[in-house]
Order: structure tokens, then C-alpha cells, then sequence
């Protein structure tokens, strides 16, 4: 085969782009085939494969997708974290003439996989995923607004993931860090495949996630049961509508941003260019003026998730409803006033810096005022130390801490010494693992038995609580004290011995967390094997106060047989409070939504398409493209995507309740 | 802002898959959802009339060169353009605060305030960065 | 916080049982969250051209010895093209008023109208550039042309999906008439297309008007 031919059809793909010459890739590549032979040989040994894709992968019940969403954040977990796991072993090592175990091409590749997959692949979806499922239970809906829309959210973001994954085996990744600043992400000083590869996937999932904030707030502001005004709202529902305004703002500037950066990269424009008029500082204000929103979409559903878990297990109601809410359309508002602050020292001068370092104290008041609320709940409540409420107490003491190192980085001369520095690496992980990932920790444990039907296992759950809570203290208090002494971040090999305990305690902490992790996923087996005995029968473990625990657990394909009719503020406790009757008869076929295969096609052709482009294969680039536009102009001339739950299936499933309910003595 | 089901006259027809219209003037009562505006003829044609005008005059201004100071020229094409961007957004989009129980109107004003803040925090910052930051030469040249 | 009027026998306001459940399904119509979701992905789309103008701000006079605005914007043709995209409003407009009337064939031709348009504006702007491009004031020249390429040839992109939607709703108006969902789909084309006419009095201003100041 002649060599242009190869180019036509290969793009600049060759079999160099193979990382053969890397063991640890290597390994891990058989280690990943492995797995994934067996885990399809079994699959297909038990032939689920039509159940797979006729019940989960093809459903556009938004109970289905949040939890795929969630499976997908905690397999990417894993990868995310054994990207930690090579950087603490790799800075605990590499002192005086030891150069450690991996090369700066690869250690490079490592911290920025390592943020990308974290923030996106991980963060991001969990809370999706945990919105998506809960809120149209709390608003006593059937479903999203839009459930093909969710679906194909979905699927995108799980076509980001692929690419991701995709580079660690052809071709590479960025070298950049996680936000992929230019000149280094520009086409002269990263020519290679990498800074392509985290373009597409985060422009593929960037569509899933953008359509999925569009979808979440149409369906709080039009789907909410008769009786749920706004201020009647659960606090999880009002946290979820702020942070799907966040993304829908948000997410747009990302796109245009990364946009730019790839025109820079393929046709040669000068946005972001050393030469020709381009200014590379812009690309840094634009990517925070996104990125600094992000945070809050992380944090906000983690902040709700704890409102809500601190009321139930407190059995009050939440302190400060109407503050509560203000805070949080505060912080929403003010997340769009003090991006600057990640980049002080870049140079824009005293009157700048001062504005920018103002409004970031600002915002941490409504934080404090959030804090407060949950500590009133919490007074002279019956507490109850379940594994939510002690992922929420951790969180508060942890996520105090992050927010106060916060405050001080947003003081600019402080953050001119710190800046960059491990100090503001033990910052954010504080703030996103103390605050985001307890929450999610909180949530998972919350609302498990809702979607299972039964608890998670108690005992592998707090061996897990307590291997991650300490080991987040090993792993990231040393590094304020490296910060505070000098050590800048992603630094692969450090010449003063004296630092090297520090690096090992962190590295003991992140010891400490990998078992965290593999209890969480012990506890999920113990409890799978165990589901007898854990059974939620009631459909409300916790003696919740909110409407999702007005349904069974699991619930129906519909939620609700009648959809409710709200009076007040923590609607379930107030239907129990005044001994409401669920009706037993009278009911009716249900209007559903079907499932289609549309979703999983448009993104696998999308994968497709960012795998052609990051190659230079043009020709498959073009055919992606247009069966991408041939697949959803398709899609829409079908306009019988809808069906009718017969009755008798209704009342099948309603009898089935009725009759458990009896058992449990309701 | 207590969210309503659709009021009754939008129930009766439209579970989407109803072929009722062949062609007969139903006025205003088969439209597929809630209270969504349109306009008239004369509203369309009104709102047409005052583009042109509002497109006309800046055009005119620069092409001819009407104003001797630029930045005075700027003020005016900008106004102007304000000014038929809420042309449009009254005669052609049917902008309202009862759209959608106001949720429209509010969407709008959060996306006007968001570009607002985009666009002069960037227009502020980078000119900061490029006073502090960029090279001598490069900052004589633009 | 409850209101103040709630009590808690189990009766509410007016002395009736309280219900906890809407036994009379009156559940939502289908399509009733279309047009707010919609509206909502425009203000996304808004913001994406906030972007796009920002960078123009700040690049936009970064001409690198290069062409300027002054030497490479021909007003009268982008007059003509502002005018072609203004009638295409119009005509949508026109549309829009058949369409509520039921006049399926009356509202093809005027969508037909507006697509001719549609594509007038397309080929001035795509002369615009091949003549840019071919004198040497292509989008690799400078900062200011790739700002002003991308911000342009974005809201073009966008022109171009609107000309597709619009062609495959006249297919599907044709092929399934006036129903509810092809009502709603036109409801937010007419939104996009009204949208994108907005965005282009900011083009036309802040770009070739206040280009020409300079």
C-alpha cells in the first residue's frame, strides 16, 4: 500500500501511535482486555445482552439513567484514582538521585488525565446522576421534561469517557494539565495527538451535559406536582434547579473556548497564538469564567444532598428553609463575579485583583450562612449517625476547612505566594472531595435502598467512611504544609530530601483512600448478597420527609399511580403527619415515553467523529458527520415515541405495594 | 410563581398525534400548548417597518461618514442597535413577563445580565493584562 | 416555612378534606415543557456568542500588519445581506400567522420564502469570505480576522442548520400536515431563526459598523 494511501485512510495514525515502549501501559492495556473479554464473555454466556439494551441502555427512564450515570462516574473513579495513586507513589520516590518510576511524558499525562477525568468524567456525572434520579420523584413527576433528551445526555457523556479512555492505549494525552492552557496546548508546543484527544471528549460529553442542564430546569419549572410552589420545593430540588442554571450559563463558554483552541489547532487561526495578534491570556479568563461556575455545579447538589440528609436524620425540619434558598440563588448568582481569582498573578494589576479578591469573600458568606442552617437543624434533633449523617458531618468540618484555606487564597497577596502551589492543590481537593464527593457518599447511601429496593451494607460502609475521612487528612494536610514551604504542583522529582515525609504521609493517605474505595466496592458486593437482609419493604428506610419516599423502592416504571397534591414544605412528612390514605383502587392507564436506540447510535457515531478528527482521517470525519445529521433528522419523523402502561399493570403493581405494606404492619 | 397544569382548553386535543387540522382557521384555541403569543399581521409589519429604519440609519451614518466624532457615530449605532434588538424581541419573538409564568422574561434578563458581565469583564481584564503584561513592541503595534 | 393558614385537622381553607392525591389525571400535555426548553437552549446558544463577541473585543484590534476592518469591509454588500436576513424574518413571520390560520400551503410558500432568504444571505456571506480569503484577509492572518471569521462564520453555521430544520419541516408539514408537534417544532425554528437575526444586529454593529469607525 502506497504511503499517501495509508495517510488518506490512516490519518496521522501508524502503528508508533501504539505506546508499545510503555510497560506500565502495556500492562495495563492486558490487564483492561482481560477484564473486558471476560466481562463480555459473561455477559453473553448469561445472554443479557437483549435485556441490556432493551431495559437500561435504550430506556429513557430517568430512574434507569441516573443510575447508568452512576456506574459510569464510579468505573471511571477507579481510573481517576489509580492516576493518583502513580503520583503520590512517584513523588513519595522521587528524591535526591532517584528519578522515580515514571518519565515526565508520561507523569505529565498522569496529572492531566488525572483532573479530566476527576471534574468530568467522575464529578460531573455523579451528580447528574443523582439528580436525574431523584428529582422527579421530589416533584412528584413521572418523568424529565425531556426523556430522549436524557437518554442521549447520557450517552454523550459516556462517549467522552471513551475517548478519554481510547488515548491511554492509541496515541497519548495532553501534557497541559486538566485545563489545557495555550501557548503549551497550541499546535506549535503540543503538535501530538493528546490536546485533540481532550478537546473532542470534553466537546462530546459538553453537548450531554449542556442538554441535560436544559432538561433538568424545564422539568423543575413545568413538572412540579399541584401544590409545589417554589418555596414548597425540597431544598435537594431547589440546589439541582440552581446548579442546571449554572450549566445551562456555563457550559457554552467551555464550548466556544475549546472551539477556538481548535481552530488555533487545525486551521492555523490566532486566538490564542504567541504571534499574529493572538493572546493566550484570554483563552486563561475565558476557561475560568467557565471554570469557576463548574465548582459550583459541583458543590451546590452536594450542599442539598446534606440539607436534605441533615434534616431527615435529625427529624427536624430543615432550619432556615428561606435562607437556605437565598443562599443558594446567591452563590449562583456570584459565581459569575470572581473567576478572576485563579488567576491573580497573571498580571492584570491592583485594581483588578482587589475587585475580583472582594467578591471572593463575598461569597463565601452565604456558604457560612449554609453551615449554620444545617448546625440549628442538627440542635436538639434526635440524631441518628447513619452513613449519610456521618458523611454529612465530615463534610462539614472538612469542607470548613478547604473553604477557609479558600478565603485566604482569595487575599491576592497571599495568593501571589501560593498560587500554584501544593497548597492550592490541598485547597480544591479539600473543598471537592470534602464537599462534593462526601456529598455524593452521602447521597449514595441515602438514596441506595430507594432505587434497589435495599440498604447498603452498614458495617463495609463506615470501614469505608473511616479509610477515606482519615486518609483525606493524610493525604492532603501535608500538602498545605509543602505549599506554605514552597513546593510548587505537578512537580515530577524534587531535590530537597527534607520534603520527602511530607510525600510519604500523602502517600500513606492515598493507601488509605484505595482501600476506602475497595471497601465502598465490598460494600456494595456484601449488600448485593445480602439483600434479604437489608430489604427496604416500605419504600421509606429513613422515615424521610420528601415525596421520593412516597413511592416503593424500587418505584414503579411511573413513580406515581396518582401523581400528588402538595400542602407544604417536606411533603411526605407532612402526608404521614396527617395520616394521608393511599388509594387502593381507581387507577388508570399511565402516558409513558418509549425507549430508543437513537441516543446510543448518535453517540457512537459522535465518538466516531472525535476519533477521526483527532486522527486527521478526513474521510471518516465526513461520513460520522453526516450520519450523525442522517440519524437525528430520522429520529424525527418518528412521532410515535410514546405508549400506554395498561391498567391492569397499574393495579398489579399498586396491589403488589399494598400488600407489602400490610406485612410491614403500615 | 406557583407552577399551573394547562388550563382545560389545552387538554381536549393534544396528545400530538391528532390530525385535526385540514386547513380550517381555528382561531386561538388550537394551539399545542399554553398561552404562547403570536402576532399579527399588522404587529409583523410594524415590526419590520421600524427595522429597517433602525438598520438604515446606522448604515447610512458610517457609509456617508454623517458624524464627524466616531465615538459620537458609536453611541448612536449602538443605541440604535439596542433599540432593534428590542424591536425584535417584542414584535417577532413575542417577548412578555407572562411567557411561561415569567420564567421566559427571566431567563432572558439572567442570560442579558451574564453577557453583560462576560463581555465587560473580559473587554476589563484583558485590557488590564495587556497594559501589565504584553511586550513593549508588541503593545506600540496595536 | 408553612403558611400561616395551614392547619393540621386534615382540612383545608375552605373546610374541605384535604387530598394528597389527583385522582382526575389531568397530567401534563405533551410538548408543554417544548417551548421554555427550547427557549432556554437559546440562551445557551446566546452565550456561546457572548464569547464569541468577547474575543472579537479583545482581538479585535490586533491586526498583526494586516488588513483592517476599513480595508476589507464592503458595507453595501453587508447592507444587502442585513437586508435578505431582515425579509426572511419577515417572511417567518408571515408563516408563522398562516400557520395559526391552518393555511398549511399558504405557510409552505412563505417557509419556502424564507429559506430562498436564507440561502441569499449564505451565498453573500460565502462570497464575502472566498473574496477575503483569496486577497490575503484569511482567518490565519490575524487575531482580528480569526475573531472575526469565527464570530461571523459561527452565526452562519447557524443559518445553515436553521435553512436544514427548515426544509425537513416542510417535509414533514407535508407529509403529516398541521399536527401539534410539527406546530410546536415550528414555534421554535420561528424562535431560532427571530434569535439569529437578533445576533446579527450585533454582528452587523459591533463588527462591520464600528469596524468602519475606526
Amino acid at each position: 500500500m502506497s504511503d499517501t494511501l495509508l495517510k488518506t485512510i490512516f490519518g496521522r495514525l501508524t502503528l508508533e501511535s501504539l505506546p508499545l515502549h510503555e510497560p506500565i501501559v502495556v500492562a495495563t492495556f492486558g490487564m483492561v482486555a482481560i477484564g473486558g473479554a471476560a466481562l463480555v464473555a459473561a455477559l453473553t454466556y448469561f445472554k443479557v445482552w437483549g435485556y441490556l439494551w432493551n431495559q437500561w441502555f435504550t430506556s429513557v427512564d430517568h430512574k434507569k439513567i441516573g443510575i447508568m450515570y452512576m456506574v459510569l462516574a464510579i468505573v471511571m473513579l477507579l481510573r481517576g484514582f489509580s492516576d493518583a495513586i502513580m503520583m503520590r507513589l512517584q513523588q513519595a520516590m522521587a528524591f535526591g538521585g532517584s528519578e522515580g518510576y515514571l518519565n515526565a511524558h508520561h507523569y505529565d499525562q498522569v496529572f492531566t488525565a488525572h483532573g479530566v477525568i476527576m471534574i468530568f468524567f467522575v464529578a460531573m456525572p455523579m451528580v447528574t446522576g443523582l439528580m436525574n434520579y431523584v428529582v422527579p420523584l421530589q416533584i412528584g413527576a413521572r418523568d424529565v421534561s425531556f426523556p430522549f433528551l436524557n437518554n442521549f445526555s447520557f450517552w454523550m457523556t459516556a462517549a467522552g469517557a471513551v475517548v478519554v479512555m481510547m488515548s491511554l492505549f492509541i496515541g497519548e494525552f495532553a501534557r497541559t494539565g486538566w485545563l489545557a492552557m495555550p501557548p503549551l496546548s497550541g499546535i506549535a508546543y503540543s503538535p501530538d495527538v493528546g490536546v485533540d484527544y481532550y478537546i473532542w471528549a470534553l466537546q462530546i460529553a459538553g453537548v450531554g451535559t449542556l442538554l441535560s442542564g436544559v432538561n433538568l430546569v424545564a422539568t423543575i419549572v413545568k413538572m412540579r406536582a399541584p401544590g409545589m410552589g417554589l418555596m414548597k420545593m425540597p431544598i435537594f430540588t431547589w440546589t439541582a434547579l440552581c446548579t442546571n442554571i449554572l450549566i445551562v450559563a456555563a457550559f457554552p463558554v467551555l464550548t466556544a473556548v475549546l472551539a477556538m483552541l481548535s481552530l488555533d489547532r487545525y486551521i492555523g487561526t490566532a486566538f490564542f497564538t504567541n504571534d499574529a495578534g493572538g493572546n493566550p491570556m484570554m483563552y486563561v479568563n475565558l476557561i475560568w469564567i467557565w471554570g469557576h461556575p463548574e465548582v459550583y455545579i459541583l458543590v451546590l447538589p452536594a450542599f442539598g444532598i446534606f440539607s436534605e440528609v441533615t434534616s431527615t436524620f435529625s427529624g427536624k425540619r430543615l432550619f432556615g428553609y428561606s435562607s437556605m434558598v437565598y443562599a443558594t440563588l446567591v452563590i449562583t448568582i456570584l459565581s459569575y463575579l470572581v473567576w478572576l481569582h485563579h488567576f491573580f498573578t497573571m498580571g492584570s494589576g491592583a485594581s483588578v485583583n482587589s475587585f475580583f479578591g472582594i467578591t471572593t469573600m463575598i461569597i463565601s458568606i452565604p456558604t457560612g450562612a449554609k453551615i449554620f442552617n444545617w448546625l440549628f437543624t442538627m440542635y436538639k434533633g434526635r440524631i441518628r449517625y447513619e452513613l449519610p449523617m456521618m458523611w454529612t458531618v465530615a463534610f462539614m468540618v472538612t469542607f470548613t476547612i478547604g473553604g477557609m484555606t479558600g478565603v485566604l487564597l482569595a487575599v491576592p497577596p497571599a495568593d501571589f505566594v501560593l498560587h500554584n502551589s501544593l497548597f492550592l492543590v490541598a485547597h480544591f481537593h479539600n473543598v471537592i472531595i470534602g464537599g462534593t464527593l462526601f456529598g455524593m457518599f452521602a447521597g449514595i447511601n441515602y438514596w441506595f435502598p430507594k432505587a434497589f429496593g435495599f440498604k447498603l451494607d452498614p458495617k463495609w460502609g463506615t470501614i469505608s467512611f473511616w479509610c477515606w475521612v482519615v486518609g483525606f487528612y493524610l493525604a492532603f494536610m501535608p500538602l498545605y504544609v509543602l505549599g506554605l514551604m514552597g513546593v510548587t504542583r505537578r512537580m515530577r522529582y524534587f531535590d530537597d530530601p527534607n520534603l520527602q515525609i511530607w510525600f510519604v504521609i500523602a502517600a500513606l493517605g492515598a493507601a488509605l483512600i484505595a482501600a476506602g474505595i475497595g471497601a465502598f466496592l465490598m460494600q456494595i458486593f456484601v449488600s448485593i448478597r445480602n439483600r434479604e437482609a437489608l430489604a427496604d419493604h416500605t419504600g421509606d428506610p429513613w422515615n424521610g420527609r420528601t415525596l421520593e419516599w412516597a413511592t416503593s423502592s424500587p418505584p414503579p416504571e411511573y413513580n406515581f399511580a396518582f401523581t400528588p397534591v402538595v400542602h407544604d414544605l417536606d411533603a411526605w412528612y407532612d402526608m404521614k403527619d396527617r395520616k394521608h390514605e393511599r388509594p387502593l383502587s381507581g387507577f388508570r392507564k399511565i402516558h409513558m415515553p418509549s425507549g430508543t436506540g437513537t441516543g446510543v447510535v448518535l453517540a457512537g457515531l459522535s465518538v466516531a467523529f472525535g476519533f477521526a478528527m483527532i486522527w486527521y482521517m478526513w474521510w471518516l470525519a465526513g461520513l460520522a458527520l453526516v450520519g450523525i445529521f442522517a440519524t437525528t433528522i430520522f429520529h424525527t419523523f418518528n412521532y410515535k415515541r410514546d405508549f400506554y402502561i395498561p391498567v391492569e399493570d397499574v393495579i398489579a403493581s399498586e396491589d403488589a405495594r399494598t400488600r407489602l405494606l400490610a406485612t410491614q404492619g403500615a | 410563581m406557583t407552577d399551573r397544569h394547562a388550563t382545560p382548553h389545552d387538554a381536549h386535543a393534544e396528545h400530538a398525534h391528532d390530525d385535526h387540522a385540514h386547513g380550517h382557521a381555528h382561531g386561538h384555541d388550537d394551539h399545542g400548548n399554553d398561552h404562547a403569543s403570536h402576532g399579527t399581521r399588522g404587529s409583523y409589519l410594524k415590526g419590520f417597518f421600524l427595522s429597517v429604519l433602525l438598520t438604515a440609519v446606522p448604515f447610512w451614518a458610517v457609509m456617508t461618514g454623517a458624524f464627524k466624532d466616531p465615538s459620537t457615530a458609536a453611541l448612536v449605532i449602538m443605541l440604535f442597535a439596542v433599540l432593534q434588538i428590542i424591536v425584535h424581541m417584542i414584535y417577532f419573538l413575542h417577548m412578555n413577563t407572562k411567557s411561561e409564568n415569567g420564567w421566559t422574561m427571566m431567563a432572558l434578563i439572567f442570560t442579558i445580565i451574564l453577557v453583560v458581565i462576560t463581555l465587560s469583564g473580559s473587554i476589563w481584564v484583558m485590557y488590564h493584562m495587556n497594559t501589565n503584561m504584553m511586550p513593549m513592541q508588541a503593545a506600540v503595534d496595536m | 416555612m408553612s403558611s400561616v393558614s395551614l392547619k393540621k385537622d386534615g382540612l383545608d381553607e375552605k373546610g374541605e378534606p384535604l387530598s394528597f392525591y389527583q385522582l382526575e389525571e389531568h397530567h401534563h400535555p405533551e410538548g408543554s415543557s417544548t417551548m421554555l426548553g427550547f427557549w432556554m437552549y437559546l440562551m445557551s446558544d446566546c452565550l456561546i456568542f457572548a464569547v464569541l463577541f468577547a474575543a472579537y473585543g479583545v482581538l479585535g484590534s490586533s491586526y498583526a500588519g494586516g488588513p483592517t476592518p476599513k480595508e476589507i469591509f464592503e458595507l453595501p454588500l453587508v447592507a444587502v445581506n442585513t437586508a435578505m436576513l431582515l425579509f426572511s424574518s419577515i417572511t417567518y413571520g408571515f408563516a408563522m400567522l398562516s400557520m395559526e390560520e391552518g393555511r398549511q400551503r399558504i405557510m409552505q410558500m412563505w417557509l419556502a420564502f424564507t429559506g430562498l432568504f436564507g440561502l441569499c444571505f449564505l451565498s453573500i456571506e460565502m462570497y464575502e469570505f472566498a473574496t477575503l480569503i483569496h486577497e490575503g484577509a484569511g482567518p490565519t492572518r490575524s487575531a482580528f480576522l480569526s475573531s472575526f471569521f469565527t464570530l461571523v462564520g459561527t452565526h452562519g453555521l447557524h443559518v445553515t442548520m436553521g435553512f436544514i430544520w427548515l426544509v425537513t419541516l416542510m417535509v414533514q408539514v407535508q407529509k403529516h400536515g398541521l399536527i401539534a408537534a410539527n406546530k410546536r417544532r415550528l414555534m421554535c425554528l420561528s424562535m431560532f431563526w427571530h434569535f439569529l437575526d437578533v445576533i446579527w444586529i450585533g454582528v452587523f454593529t459591533f463588527v462591520y459598523l464600528m469596524g468602519s469607525l475606526r
